[in-house]
């Protein structure tokens, strides 16, 4: 349709609509709007709200509205269509800025005055251009460190459970992550979805007492705001990462909370429109929607930022094959994974020592980057570590008794690596070296030959010291 | 393309319906609306169709022209398509890249093959020859590994009328004219295949030749042939894109069609950094030189991830009808099926098992169907291998997509997460994993290898389920009550897991096994528990047996015996036997 046509299109404004469920709003006797673009909606009383096309055909529309339908009438709202994709404008001055999950600012101060506006759905990165991330991020937290190591622009996501404590693991990962021996331009972005207010103000805090604040920008979309712009908050988020890695170069570390509840909001609207389910009633194309935002990390050729992704969701029933987590861990590179067990022994950070995996880890680590023995001594920790679990099994059919003496290091071993080198306080900021010399201390306590993943040359060099 | 067939009645997501539809056929390529997105009809119903959209829809309108095209889905075939990156329908990454900026945007429109790139063609035949379909007229060097016969269409015979002498040409020239029953029909370098069809072949042949991967746990256990079809299950984490990056590099296929289906952007990039860096350990070559990449990323539109596995056996089909054994690395099917699923779901289909579409086993009969090893039309013989990833939800096997799997392909190998936590990589189960190939290729094995290569082989394997059963007694009594004889059985098979099954691809050593590296490992495992079973009925204890020296030289051979040292593991085979018939003989003097 000829540029002119559009713009008096986009000038039109339609009174009523013909019928709303829950979030979804049907539009009758409309021009022919564009599948996904943006919809202004006005209510009695003049206030705005927003929507997106959900489904376009001739002369009508499916929209889904953000802040809700409450108080929408069907005779008295005016609607309008943008003629465009949902934008967000982007500028170095949002930083330390609060805004909401369409990307309106609710800290009291005024809109961006920004000169760019780009769409939050973003594109697709073509895996051409690329970089793979390799550079080793220190959080000084040695289940991190030493065997899911984080490298930058990799997507790690926490899996946690209602209760455990996934937001002191990740402020901790905020305050101490750095590279180590470089000074950077960095930033945090943060988006919250659905959950409360205390939350939200735990990480303020943090960020302040880091004094980092002014480096931050926060998308709420809190526990009282509708749920649908829960869908859009973590794109605005994204697409403010993106701006501020790719083209101001700065080094973005991205908090999504809690991707739990945004899966919700996307069931909600997959019933609500009568799609056919998959799994749990979830929508069947939650991978790719899923996969859409996680993929928005990474780093690029030609930019020297990068976009660090650590979303968090809370696994239903402690289940980490429920489609939220099983869909998550099918795309993220890796997981850390919290245990209720181990935060029930009383051990901080309750990072589980098996289930955990960083991807990424073996190109960040070793000479030059880590430290040499870096690679072998985790993944014995890992193998040593999945026997004490069988050993506890064995123990608790016949009795510690009835172990066999080897079986009992192990369990000895066991004890030692929960609670000396998982275990550290919230404020311990260890390095590498620290955390690979207490692995080797805990590891120590095993006979030599049971260490097959481990060279002669590292025994010699660091077994029993 | 410039026929208008019909205009855009309802758009949802990647599924766009037309009416007032004219002259449409099934699987017609089409463009939609002014930035020309590309799609496929894939319903005709009176004069409305529906067409699945390869690219993202945001801001189509209904009332949007439809072209027709009068063509399938097709894809390009000619030199020029080794180490180059693709999208699920063929758009060349690279040059997309040149184009624009980092990200894909739409409506991008870029030839698959470089139009100016000039290649050195050289004729076989000459004019008059009578030449059949599939027939290898001439030939280009493509990479420095791979020669590109250049072959007469399938659907095509007749006369050569004239052909191109030796020289410089570029892919559009008419390279030869062949009088045919219909006319002349002009050749280029360039062929198009629709990609939903198989490309003809002469005949099936039964496979002999295993496919090479070095990985041991494979190639002893599980192997599969050239021709072959096997499916890599597994939860997330497991292991899946290793194994397929494992046997994309180092199997001994002469072409890799790897196609990262619904995957991350990452692991392309992962390979397109690291294989051109890799030489292909038979023919020093840079690896790049005989892979082709599909990448259809999980972020990318999701109708073009479904056409992607087609795009990449179409590829692997034609280098089949030259003569070569082509290796496809589809990870993951399960991305495919969901597309699949999506698909159906938004044309409002009726669904079968958790959602999929009640024709998914036939799609993925027809997929794992077009493995195979032939005569090709050319009377070579050439072979498509399909190494198949399965994503199954939570990691459950039961699942549709490895159940119809399953009854397609004839080796499997199941990923644990069990072992994938305690980092025993290649996590893939013993005891879960099957290749019903094995009968066939155990006469190439003796050959190769040694003729007791089956015996060692079952013995193994036997041991291991003992070895399994043995656990559930020690699960509730603990090893300390077990004889020595069962105790060895767990000692063995503890040795077999640690210095055999697990093979770490970060190792540079251990990376990749010749086949008869594998062979000499595993007859010194098997001879430890064969003359180590015979000490103890003579007497010794497992305590002297775990005693003996060569016992830690075996548990590290894998990092420190290369594969061009098999000297040292045959006198590593020597002394482990001395030593054990020593043992024996002390005892045997008390007996
Ligand atoms: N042979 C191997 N040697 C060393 N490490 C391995 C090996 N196989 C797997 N791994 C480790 O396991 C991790 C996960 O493997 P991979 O990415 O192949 O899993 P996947 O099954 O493809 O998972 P997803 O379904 O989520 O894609 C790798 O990043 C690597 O650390
Ligand atoms: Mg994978």
């Amino acid at each position: 349709m000829p540029d002119l046509d559009k713009q008096l299109y986009h000038a039109r404004e339609y009174q009523g609509i013909q019928q709303i469920i829950g979030p979804l709003v049907f539009i009758e006797g409309i021009h022919n709007v564009g599948y996904n673009e943006l919809v202004e909606l006005r209510d009695e009383n003049g206030h705005e709200r927003l929507g997106v096309i959900l489904e376009a055909s001739e002369g009508a529309a499916v929209v889904q509205v953000f802040e809700g339908t409450t108080g929408l009438s069907l005779n008295a709202t005016r609607v309008r269509f943008r003629g465009k994709a949902l934008q967000l404008p982007v500028d170095t001055e949002m930083l330390g800025r609060v805004f909401d999950g369409l990307g309106r600012p609710i800290d009291g101060g005024p809109g961006p005055v920004a000169e760019e506006r780009w769409d939050v759905n973003g594109s697709p990165i073509n895996p051409t251009s690329r970089t793979y991330p390799t550079k080793f991020i220190q959080t000084g937290i040695s289940a991190i460190d030493g065997m899911n190591t984080l490298v930058r622009g990799q997507k790690l996501p926490v899996f946690s459970g209602a209760g455990l404590p996934h937001n002191q693991v990740t402020a901790q990962i905020v305050r101490q992550a750095r590279i180590v021996g470089e000074d950077v331009n960095f930033a945090v972005v943060f988006a919250a979805m659905g959950v409360k207010h205390d939350v939200a103000r735990y990480f303020i805090d943090s960020f302040e007492e880091t004094g980092v604040l002014e480096n931050v920008v926060m998308f709420l979309s809190l526990a009282d705001a509708p749920s649908v712009e829960r869908l859009m908050t973590p794109r605005t988020a994204l697409t403010m990462a993106e701006y501020l890695a790719f083209r101001e170069n700065m080094h973005v570390l991205v908090i999504l909370t809690d991707m739990t509840n945004y899966c919700e909001a996307l069931r909600e609207i997959s019933t609500l429109r009568g799609e056919i389910p998959s799994r749990k009633s979830y929508p069947g194309y939650l991978y790719s929607d899923l996969a859409s935002l996680y993929e928005r990390a990474g780093m690029i050729e030609n930019s020297t930022g990068s976009i660090t992704q650590v979303p968090i969701l809370t696994m239903p029933n402690d289940d980490i094959s429920h489609p939220i987590p099983d869909l998550t861990g099918y795309i993220t590179e890796g997981q850390i994974v919290l245990e209720r067990e181990l935060s029930q022994k009383g051990i901080y950070p309750p990072i589980a020592g098996l289930p955990s995996l960083s991807r990424l880890m073996k190109d960040g680590i070793g000479p030059g980057m880590t430290r040499d023995d870096h690679a072998h001594i985790a993944s014995q920790l890992f193998a040593a570590y999945a026997k004490v679990k069988d050993v506890r099994a064995l123990a608790s059919v016949i009795g510690e008794e009835e172990l066999t003496p080897l079986d009992n290091t192990y369990l000895k071993f066991g004890e030692a690596f929960e609670s000396e080198f998982l275990s550290q306080r919230e404020d311990e900021n260890r390095s590498i070296a620290d955390t690979l010399d207490i692995g080797w201390k805990v590891i120590s306590l095993l006979p030599k030959d049971e260490l097959h993943r481990i060279s002669e040359e590292e025994l010699v060099k660091y077994y029993g010291k | 393309m410039a026929d208008v067939i019909g205009q855009v009645s309802r758009i949802l997501g990647p599924v766009v319906h037309a009416k007032n539809v004219t002259r449409a056929k099934m699987l017609e390529l089409v463009e939609v609306g002014e930035d020309r997105l590309i799609g496929e009809i894939v319903k005709l119903e009176g004069d409305t169709i529906a067409v699945q959209v390869y690219e993202d829809t945001t801001g189509l309108t209904p009332g949007a022209n439809v072209y027709g095209s009068g063509m399938p889905l097709s894809v390009e075939l000619g030199p020029g398509l080794l180490s180059a990156i693709y999208d699920g329908v063929q758009r060349p990454l690279e040059m997309i890249k040149a184009q624009s900026d980092f990200y894909i945007r739409r409506g991008v429109k870029v030839p698959p093959l470089d139009r100016e790139k000039e290649w050195m063609f050289k004729p076989l035949s000459k004019a008059g020859d009578d030449v059949r379909a599939g027939q290898v007229i001439g030939s280009v060097q493509e990479t420095q590994s791979i020669v590109h016969r250049i072959m007469v269409p399938p659907d095509i015979s007749g006369k050569i009328r004239t052909i191109a002498a030796e020289g410089m040409t570029r892919i559009e020239k008419v390279i030869a004219v062949i009088e045919t029953a219909s006319g002349d029909h002009e050749m280029t370098l360039i062929q198009k295949w629709p990609v939903r069809k198989p490309r003809p072949i002469d005949k099936r042949l039964p496979s002999s030749m295993p496919l090479i991967t070095g990985q041991r746990v494979i190639d002893t256990l599980f192997p599969v042939p050239k021709g072959g079809a096997v499916a890599v299950p597994g939860g997330f984490g497991t292991g899946k894109t290793m194994v397929e990056h494992q046997v994309a590099k180092w199997s001994d296929a002469d072409v890799v069609v790897y196609i990262g289906c619904g995957e991350r952007g990452n692991e392309i990039t992962d390979v397109l950094q690291e294989f051109p860096k890799l030489t292909d350990p038979r023919t020093g070559r840079p690896l790049m030189d005989r892979t082709i990449l599909i990448a259809n990323t999980s972020n990318m539109p999701v109708a073009a991830r479904e056409a992607s596995i087609y795009t990449g056996i179409t590829m692997a089909e034609y280098y089949r009808d030259q003569g070569y054994h082509v290796a496809i690395m589809a990870d993951s099917s399960s991305r495919w099926a969901e597309a699949l699923r999506e698909l159906s779901g938004r044309m409002e289909e009726m669904p079968a098992e958790e959602g999929f579409p009640a024709y998914l086993p036939t799609r993925l009969a027809e997929f794992y169907e077009r493995a195979g090893i032939a005569k090709t039309l050319s009377g070579q013989t050439g072979s498509v291998t399909i190494v198949g990833a399965v994503s199954p939800p939570g990691g459950d096997f039961s699942e549709p997509v490895t159940q119809h799997t399953k009854r397609f392909v004839r080796a499997f190998w199941a990923l644990d997460r069990d072992l994938a936590n305690a980092r025993h990589y290649p996590a893939i189960s013993w005891l879960d994993s099957y290749s019903e190939y094995v009968q066939d290729i155990t006469p190439w094995w003796k050959e190769q290898a040694g003729e007791d290569w089956p015996e060692l082989r079952m013995e193994i394997l036997d041991l291991l389920q003992r070895e399994a059963r043995l656990q559930q007694v020690v699960k509730l009594v603990g090893a300390d009550v077990l004889p020595d004889a069962q105790r060895l059985v767990l000692d063995v098979c503890e040795l077999f897991k640690n210095a055999f099954l697990q093979q770490s691809a970060f190792d540079k050593i251990d990376t990749y096994s010749t086949v008869q590296r594998q062979f000499r490992m595993l007859k010194i495992i098997v001879t430890y528990y064969r003359l180590g079973a015979e000490a103890i009925q003579q007497g010794a204890t497992l305590m002297k047996l775990r005693r003996i020296k060569s016992l830690s030289e075996i548990t590290k051979m894998k990092f420190s015996i290369a594969n061009d040292e098999m000297d040292k593991l045959d006198a590593l085979q020597q002394r482990l036997e001395r030593e054990m018939r020593r043992l024996g003989e002390i005892y045997a003097g008390f007996g």
